[in-house]
């Protein structure tokens, strides 16, 4: 089989592209996990969530003439947008670990699980029988071009969104290394009885920590809208199980970890779908889970971690 | 929400004396055996299909129970045993016809064997998957399997979707051009001999009968299966895998039963399944069914063989039977049928929520099961209460024990 550059090129790029939706997804899972040790199972309805508001935002403030006016407008506009997708989920994430999540914190690990599915089903049949069944157009109101790259073709939006999604990246890595928030993190997820301790608001910074990963989600989610062209309902399922799939590779609960699994999983799928076969596409992820779970299962950039007794 | 749960436990505790015992069984046992009759004499297909579902469901839902309420692992991927059982189930079900046409020993119509042939070797193709995901991810921790193992099932599903081995048609299911599935030896016999006038003993009353005996055959099982060495190795482990690793527990054996043994009913479930209906495709086996098993034994109560058959039946005949209800004739008023086909619709999102809710109130289900409830929810009073008094009389036994030496 000849190789030709200008697809491998191709692929690559549209890897890398999906592989940045996944990992902004990822480092919410990794997020959560780091902190609290578990697996936020509606983390992938945020995804969906913030298309919906990302959406609606857009389809509301598209209505006002001024922001279709002139180019800076309508970046603003789409600065508003997202800011707007992201703060609303990351509420919701608040909201949904104050009342599903923590009453739950001393349970056996079981509950919050299942809590989560619970909501996961909540608000995916919420988005279903209050929004639509069908799969709703997602506009794109500027205008993407494309550039020929040595038989490749590479579109503003693809570099639009691996852009953004590397800016949010560094962001959230010097907002976790740099600042005193950062810190009470990073000690919470280490001990967190200890830092209690010490003097760290431990419920305010899980609080945040469900604020920031869902906000991330949100970004994703919409990313996802203006490169498919549409959103649904269970949008969220088949990306949720990949960028999981990306933290643990990364190994859970590691950042730097996650964004790595995610655009190393973006990237194997669009080879895989181009040499391999499209319909088990969404088969490899799980295959690379169940491998890097089995072989190495702290992830590539975790240290493996006996269990506590 | 104190009164519910001081009734629910009133119910519990009436239902555990012996009188009450009785008497639950005998209603039981009637509405099980002679509401079907009913339902058909009164020409009411319909409800005697939702009986059998129901049935399927507790056959699934009592195997998962092994999985996760007696060995405690979350199992995402229940479905993908069910599936397997069924598209293994029709496949070798046309090998068997095959081979039966001809022989003169199973009378006219020997093709109408291959279900009874098959189904005591049905739980093979579910044990076999069973192992194939259990071997090489159960040395995971719990959460992590139950990602696993939806994957796992989305797998399945891919797989089935695309011809896998040319074995499973695609989208388009099973059987294909071709292929015919028999009736079961007895359907047409029962059909002849058992209806009487108006009353036809219909095909799915003769499912609804198989499958309840499956149902017995499995509470019989599993209860025998919680009494034994292996389900006090399944509860020991669950408790504390460290501890019961170091009384002797092979964690890894007991686990590997676990899973084999609970793939086992999901592969007669899907079986018998294939062959009452007699079509399946991709689309009944999606995570979204994997999700409703494991809703009906966290909701009925983990480990618990009454609390899962209970949530089995709640969670697949209420939305059916309200829809039904409200769009009968004698209360057309009531609900217009746009609503009453809604309270099928927001099943989902009611699941959902009361998932939430339950582990938050009542983490061991609706009728949890002793030791259960125990472990999700040590600090009930009287619990404590009673294990304060265990502990101060075997301090003070050991005093007088003492005294005497």
């Amino acid at each position: 089989m000849s190789v030709e550059l200008g697809i491998v090129l191709q692929q690559f790029v549209n890897g890398l592209t999906l592989g940045g939706m996944y990992a902004l997804l990822a480092l919410g899972y990794t997020l959560v996990y780091g902190i609290l040790l578990m697996i936020n199972f509606a983390h992938a309805e945020m995804f969906m969530f913030g298309a919906y508001v990302g959406l609606f935002t857009l389809q509301g403030l598209s209505q006002i003439p001024f922001f279709t006016s002139s180019g800076s407008a309508l970046l603003l506009l789409y600065v508003l947008t997202f800011l707007v997708a992201m703060v609303a989920t990351g509420i919701l994430g608040v909201v949904i670990e104050r009342f599903a999540y923590r009453p739950l914190r001393h349970a056996p690990r079981l509950a919050p699980l299942i809590s989560a599915i619970g909501v996961s089903l909540f608000l995916q049949n919420a988005a279903l029988l209050w929004i639509s069944s069908r799969s709703l157009p997602f506009p794109v109101l500027f205008e993407v071009r494309a550039f020929k790259v040595g038989g490749a073709s590479i579109s503003s939006m693809q570099i639009m969104i691996i852009g953004i999604t590397i800016l949010l990246m560094l962001v959230l890595d010097s907002f976790v290394s740099r600042t005193r928030l950062g810190k009470s993190m990073r000690a919470t997820s280490q001990d967190r009885d200890t830092a209690g301790l010490m003097g760290i608001d431990i419920n305010r910074v899980i609080a945040l920590t469900f604020f920031i990963g869902p906000a991330l989600g949100a970004a994703a989610g919409i990313f996802s809208g203006m490169y498919y062209g549409n959103i649904k309902y269970n949008m969220g399922f088949i990306p949720g199980i990949k960028a999981f799939t990306a933290a643990v590779v990364g190994g859970i609960g590691n950042l730097r970890g996650a964004m790595l699994g995610g655009f190393l999983l973006g990237l194997l799928e669009s080879l895989a779908a181009a040499y391999i076969s499209t319909g088990y596409k969404d088969v490899i992820a799980f295959v690379i889970l169940i491998i890097v779970l089995i072989f190495k299962p702290g992830g590539l950039l975790g240290e493996s971690v006996a269990e506590k007794v | 929400m104190a009164a519910i749960r001081n009734g629910l436990t009133a119910v519990n505790d009436f239902f555990s004396t012996r009188v009450g015992r009785i008497l639950f069984f005998v209603v039981l046992a009637a509405i099980t055996l002679f509401m079907p009759v009913f339902f058909q004499a009164a020409g009411n297909v319909f409800m005697v299909r939702i009986f059998a579902l129901v049935g399927i469901y507790v056959l699934l839902a009592l195997g998962l129970n092994i999985i996760v309420g007696s060995a405690g692992l979350l199992n995402l991927g229940y479905i993908a045993f069910y599936a397997v059982g069924a598209y293994a189930g029709m496949n070798l079900g046309f090998l068997v016809q095959e081979l039966l046409v001809g022989l003169e020993f199973f009378g006219e119509a020997p093709e109408n064997w291959s279900y009874w042939m098959l189904l005591p070797f049905a739980a093979i193709p579910g044990v076999v998957a069973g192992i194939a995901i259990g071997a090489p991810v159960l040395r995971l921790r719990g959460d992590y399997l139950a990602i696993v193992t939806l994957g796992f099932g989305e797998i399945v599903r891919i797989a089935i979707t695309n011809d896998i081995f040319g074995l499973t048609n695609g989208a388009s299911g099973l059987p294909g051009v071709g292929q015919t599935v028999a009736p079961a030896a007895g359907q047409l016999w029962a059909r002849e001999n058992l209806s009487t006038g108006n009353f036809i003993f219909s095909k799915d009353l003769f499912w609804y009968y198989v499958i309840i005996a499956l149902v017995l055959f499995t509470i019989f099982v599993i209860t025998r299966l919680d009494n034994s060495r292996l389900g006090r190795a399944w509860v020991a482990m669950r408790e504390d895998e460290v501890a019961a690793s170091s009384v002797g527990v092979n964690i890894l054996t007991t686990k590997l039963w676990a899973f084999a043994l609970g793939a086992a009913w999901g592969g007669i479930a899907g079986h018998t399944y294939a062959y009452w209906v007699g079509f399946i495709s991709p689309e009944s086996f999606n995570f979204m069914e994997s999700v409703l098993i494991v809703c009906m034994v966290v909701l009925g109560g983990m480990g618990s063989i009454p609390g899962v058959i209970l949530g089995a039946v709640l969670i697949t005949a209420v939305p059916e039977l309200i829809r039904a209800i409200a769009t009968s004739p004698a209360l057309s008023g009531l609900l217009t049928p746009e609503q009453a086909a809604a309270v099928g619709d927001y099943r989902f999102l009611i699941f959902g929520g009361l998932m939430v809710v339950m582990m938050a109130i009542r983490p061991q289900g609706f009728l949890p099961s002793k030791r259960r409830a125990r472990e999700l929810k040590p600090v009930d009073d009287t619990i404590l209460a009673q294990e304060n008094q265990q502990l101060w009389e075997a301090e003070h036994k050991h005093d007088s024990d003492s005294d005497i030496i």
